[in-house]
């Protein structure tokens, strides 16, 4: 017991081993730890940001599906709206012509009707004069009696 | 009995010594500080050197939350330069709980291996002997007188030394400076004291039990064993944490 050089020897070799822990131990250790530390912060900081920006990813992804999906709709009542006017012009051209159809047919229906009836002016007239000529016995002179024949028919 | 129980006491508290009077070594103090303080040295320069940041092994994040708790005390309790008090600390903390650690092994193992060799004395706990305590709790007094130069001046530690707490009239100047250096002095005595009394006591009881029937051992072994685990690292860290508050008190101006 009791205080002697060996005071002196611990203090020594105390200081020398505060020296080498500054020079040799300390700094490595707590450059190692700030870098991990630094490295770990930036890691949360990109880790954040890409959750950020996936958000907005989806976000746009949304926007871009809702938007196609207007479109597709819009496309689609263009597509039926165009369709139902195709059906109706078709249905007006059909109407149309069936008309004219119906026209020309009634037309000439018209036409055959009176052709019909010319030819048969012309029979009676004829029937007529040959009649007419059956009961005189003689030879009727259709130019003579024209404008009566014609009258006659006329009147059939 | 009583004679061989004094006798066992007394041996074992009998330094490994070179030398007469003052200059008298402790030769085991110096030689188990040496070794442990390189086993410090070594763990942590071999972790240093090869420090990974991205995968640290195992021994890297005890001696890494070593360091961190050393820096959060220090940066707690110091505003100043930490370049040389934290390595400071983590020295002061892990070399005196290196030397608390031996008073764990059995007091009878190394005087009785060294005795094998012909060496009669050996204690293998550093904190129990006065000149290791008092070797770092002076260097801490030098360190104090030497931030407190650092940190407010030559003249502004001169004046505080003549001037506190009394007042700056010359007649006071006595007092004042009786009651710095009074003061300034029951740092390092306090501070060394409270380790090696702590310490030696805790040796004392060991060998007090160890001087017990080998089959009545046990019981109080264990227990004092336990509550020391406490006490070791506690012990450290009171002088580590005292050690920052006087260089920061020292440090800044008050």
């Amino acid at each position: 017991m009791g205080i002697n050089a060996t005071l002196f020897g611990q203090m020594i070799t105390f200081l020398v081993f505060i020296l080498f822990t500054m020079k040799f131990v300390w700094p490595p250790i707590k450059q190692a730890m700030s870098e991990r530390q630094k490295r770990i912060a930036d890691g949360l900081a990109s880790a954040e940001r890409s959750q950020h920006e996936l958000e907005l990813a989806k976000e746009r992804a949304a926007e871009h599906i809702r938007e196609a999906k207007a479109q597709a709709g819009e496309i689609i009542e263009r597509a039926n709206r165009q369709g139902a006017s195709i059906v109706d012009e078709a249905r007006e051209e059909a109407r149309t012509v069936a008309e004219r159809e119906k026209a020309a047919a009634e037309a000439r229906i018209e036409q055959e009707v009176s052709q019909a009836r010319a030819e048969l002016r012309r029979e009676v007239s004829q029937l007529a004069i040959t009649g007419a000529s059956r009961i005189l016995e003689r030879e009727v002179d259709p130019k003579a009696h024209q404008q009566m024949l014609d009258e006659l028919a006329e009147q059939v | 009995m009583a004679s061989s129980a004094t006798e066992y006491v007394t041996h074992h508290l009998e330094h490994l010594t070179v030398g007469d009077g003052f200059w008298t070594l402790h030769i085991d103090t110096l030689i188990v500080s040496w070794v442990l303080g390189l086993i410090f040295l070594g763990l942590f320069y071999g972790v240093a050197r090869k420090a990974s940041v991205e995968s640290p092994g195992g021994l890297q994040n005890i001696i890494e939350s070593c360091v961190e708790f050393i820096d959060q005390q220090v940066s707690d309790s110091f505003n100043g330069p930490k370049d040389f008090v934290a390595p400071l600390a983590l020295t002061i903390f892990v070399w005196v709980l290196f030397w608390n650690l031996m008073d764990l092994i059995p007091v009878d193992l190394f005087p009785e291996i060294m005795k094998l060799f012909g060496v009669e004395y050996v204690r293998i706990l550093p904190s129990a002997d006065m000149n290791a305590t008092f070797g770092l709790s002076l260097t801490v007094l030098v360190l104090i007188i030497i931030y407190s130069i650092k940190g407010k001046g030559a003249k502004g530690f001169g004046k505080e030394m003549f001037c506190h707490p009394f007042g700056s009239h010359p007649a006071l100047w006595p007092a004042n400076l009786l009651l710095n250096i009074v003061e300034m002095i029951a740092k390092p005595v306090s501070l060394g004291m409270r380790l090696f009394g702590n310490l030696y006591a805790a040796e004392i009881i060991f060998i007090l039990i160890a001087l017990l029937p080998i089959w009545a051992q046990w019981v109080p072994g264990v227990a004092w064993a336990i509550f020391h685990i406490l006490v070791i690292p506690l012990q450290a860290f009171i002088f580590m944490v005292l050690t920052i508050v006087y260089l920061s008190l020292a440090y800044e101006s008050h």
